[in-house]
């Protein structure tokens, strides 16, 4: 008898112990492979991402970087498990998803740098201020030494060269971050163009890719440019000081990204640009990049895998962000992404407990 | 100095008894017949195929059509923001783009097809035949880089050697310092329709009788004269259909034009001036098109890419039959 009760005991023992792994984010319902698609800017790090959770818990996560775009068209037509976008999806998006309800979920944040080509001029050592880049993109300041730009750099000995402004040809969550920012830091820019993976430009080149827009910049004396973080550092670029929102100059930097999204007031849905960011530490021309995921689920298997996915995400997943550029979530914005995925249901059921 | 031997194409098909063909059918083997009815079969696969081509690009542009007509034609305007989708502007700069490709290509592809096929000996005709096929089979991402790192920085130089000495002609005023823009994006295109046109315009060349040239040189005529005046118009047909293939590449190349041809959506209004064609357009875009009418747009202007296309070999079929009026060579 006592035997007996040892063997159960030890055998619950085990049964427990294997429940303890199984919460570190790994799939409980057997489920061994999932699909997912969309955003670029995200693919070196969920690429890493992924191939690390196949060896964590022995899943094959099959990811498409087909752009924001195709990855919420493969969602809306349910031929994916989850999507990608580096943009909130509108009201008109949402409703044409078969599913229903999508839910954000933020995985990591990143910074995009404004670069230039102005030899004599080192990265950093150029301040610009938000009403003035919105107006060089505008196109209504034209020339390096024009005196708003000389007013806000002095010491800084400006040459007689014209602007030419560079931006993506492509549509591109890079772009949907940026005209973000410079629709809430000029209200005329909100007007005229306004916010969106692809705008119409006011003027000059556009290069395919954050390496064209980088490569443009590169080589065209005189250029200003958006690209991510990640590619300013690799190409070796000057990049300018901005001003963020609670006045202090910042250079781009994974602590700025991060501090941008460790707001105050986040929302609970988590569907904000974190441009602007009112964190004094923040560096204002960041953005998240989001998991797309359908609240209702209809098969509950695949429901706690995507949901034990984008936990993993969150927490273990964090710590592959940083050596490949990308800011790991940090404070607030952690909870409120466990709280988004803590909604996701099959069978009126929530999955994770 | 006609040579009178020399039929038509379509003389010599009207010669074959087809009804002949048909007569045999019944009384050959199972083997001729399966062979009739499987060659029967893959031409209609192909003709099925272009058919529904065609019909999914009117299924997938029907949305756009509907809201914005044949205004999308003539519209400026390209913003994804305002649902408001405007093609004239790539639509010339696709064939600007495409006429100066053809301006720059022409006269260098039959040059060299013409220093091959007649001055070069004959053993030493494939060695030089061999790289220029070599130059066609180079895909065109791998030009675009090379353009986009070493041909732009000499393109920029030249516009700024250009604008500071003639800046004053129109097509010189424009933004020299980009590098990247109409000439960049001409100058790819002429270099990739080059080998195309050079190969083919050499094999037609060929096909031009010796006893015609011979004639002329016994008449007294230099041997430039001879070609000239003997060879190229007896080939002028078959040129003509080398250069509208080269045409064809380029207005639909779309690799190397993006990544040098300044991808930007206004008129343009000097050589130097940064512009989409439309394929570079619609392969910028249509990853991150968001919602059905961006999609809808973009398959639209491939619609017209497909339109322009048609027309142009429309064109040129029909000039090439205002051409053979006279006896010429074809190339079938």
């Amino acid at each position: 008898m006592k035997a007996n009760k040892l063997a159960l005991a030890v055998a619950f023992a085990m049964l427990y112990a294997g429940a303890g792994t199984a919460m570190a984010g790994c799939p409980t319902k057997g489920v061994k492979e999932l699909t997912g698609a969309g955003a670029t800017f995200p693919y070196p790090l969920y690429s890493k991402m992924f191939s690390e959770y196949n060896k964590a818990c022995g899943v094959k996560v099959n990811y498409q970087s087909i752009g924001s775009g195709g990855g919420i068209r493969q969602l809306q037509s349910q031929t994916v498990d989850f999507g990608a976008s580096d943009g909130v999806m509108d009201d008109k998006q949402k409703s044409e998803a078969k599913g229903g309800n999508i839910i954000h979920v933020p995985t990591v944040a990143g910074a995009e740098a404004i670069i230039f080509n102005l030899p004599g001029i080192q990265s950093g050592k150029l301040k610009i201020t938000p009403d003035v880049l919105a107006d060089i993109y505008l196109k209504k300041i034209n020339n390096w030494n024009d005196k708003r730009i000389a007013a806000i750099n002095p010491g800084v000995k400006l040459p007689d060269v014209a602007i030419a402004v560079v931006h993506r040809s492509d549509g591109s969550g890079t772009t949907f971050i940026f005209t973000n920012y410079l629709s809430k830091v000029s209200s005329e820019w909100k007007s005229k163009v306004g916010s969106a993976t692809s705008v119409n430009w006011p003027g000059d080149v556009g290069g395919k890719g954050n390496e064209g827009v980088a490569n443009s910049v590169k080589q065209i004396p005189g250029a200003i440019g958006y690209v991510e973080l990640a590619y300013a550092h690799q190409n070796k670029l000057p990049w300018a000081q901005l001003r963020n929102k609670a006045g202090k100059w910042m250079d781009p930097s994974l602590d700025g990204a991060a501090a941008a999204a460790d707001q105050k007031d986040l929302p609970d849905n988590m569907e904000v640009v974190i441009t602007d960011s009112s964190n004094p530490n923040a560096y204002p021309i960041s953005g998240f990049t989001w998991l797309l995921i359908y609240e209702n689920q209809r098969d509950p298997a695949k429901a706690d895998a995507v949901a034990q996915l984008g936990w993993w995400m969150i927490h273990d997943g964090q710590k592959f962000a940083t050596p490949l550029e990308y800011a790991p979530l940090k404070g607030a914005a952690v909870k409120k992404a466990e709280a988004l995925l803590k909604k996701i249901k099959a069978d009126n059921q929530i999955v994770l407990r | 100095m006609k040579d009178q031997s020399v039929t038509l194409a379509s003389d010599r098909a009207a010669a074959i008894d087809v009804k002949l063909i048909h007569h045999d059918m019944h009384v050959t083997n199972l083997g001729d017949r399966l062979f009739y009815r499987a060659t029967q079969g893959f031409a209609l696969c192909v003709l099925l195929l272009a058919f529904l081509l065609v019909l999914d690009l009117f299924r997938g542009s029907w949305e756009a059509i509907q809201t914005f007509g044949l205004k999308f034609l003539v519209g400026t305007t390209w913003d994804p923001v305002t649902h408001q989708f405007g093609t004239l502007p790539t639509i010339i700069g696709t064939l600007v783009k495409a006429l100066i490709a053809l301006l720059l290509a022409v006269p260098i592809s039959i040059g060299s097809a013409v220093f091959i096929t007649f001055y070069v000996p004959k053993w030493l005709r494939p060695m030089i035949s061999y790289p220029i096929e070599l130059l066609a089979g180079i895909p065109s991402i791998v030009f675009g880089l090379w353009g986009l790192f070493i041909m732009v920085p000499v393109i920029r130089a030249l516009q700024i050697w250009l604008k500071a000495n003639f800046g004053w002609f129109f097509l010189f005023d424009g933004p020299a310092v980009y590098g990247v823009g109409v000439l960049a994006g001409s100058v790819i295109l002429a270099i990739m329709i080059t080998p195309i046109i050079t190969a083919i315009s050499r094999d037609i060349l060929l096909t031009v009788p010796r006893p015609q040239i011979e004639g002329m040189l016994a008449l007294g005529a230099t041997k430039w004269e001879a070609i000239w005046q003997v060879a190229l118009p007896y080939a002028r047909v078959g040129l003509f259909g080398a250069v509208i293939l080269g045409l064809g590449r380029a207005i639909g190349e779309t690799m190397a034009v993006t990544m040098v041809g300044g991808n930007s959506f206004d008129l343009i209004h000097s050589l130097f001036d940064p512009v989409h064609s439309m394929a570079s357009q619609i392969a910028s875009e249509f990853t991150e098109a968001t919602y059905s009418l961006y999609v809808s747009s973009l398959i639209y202007v491939g619609l017209v890419l497909f339109g322009i296309t048609i027309l142009i070999s429309l064109g040129a079929q029909f000039l090439i039959r205002r051409m053979s009026k006279g006896q010429v060579a074809v190339f079938e």
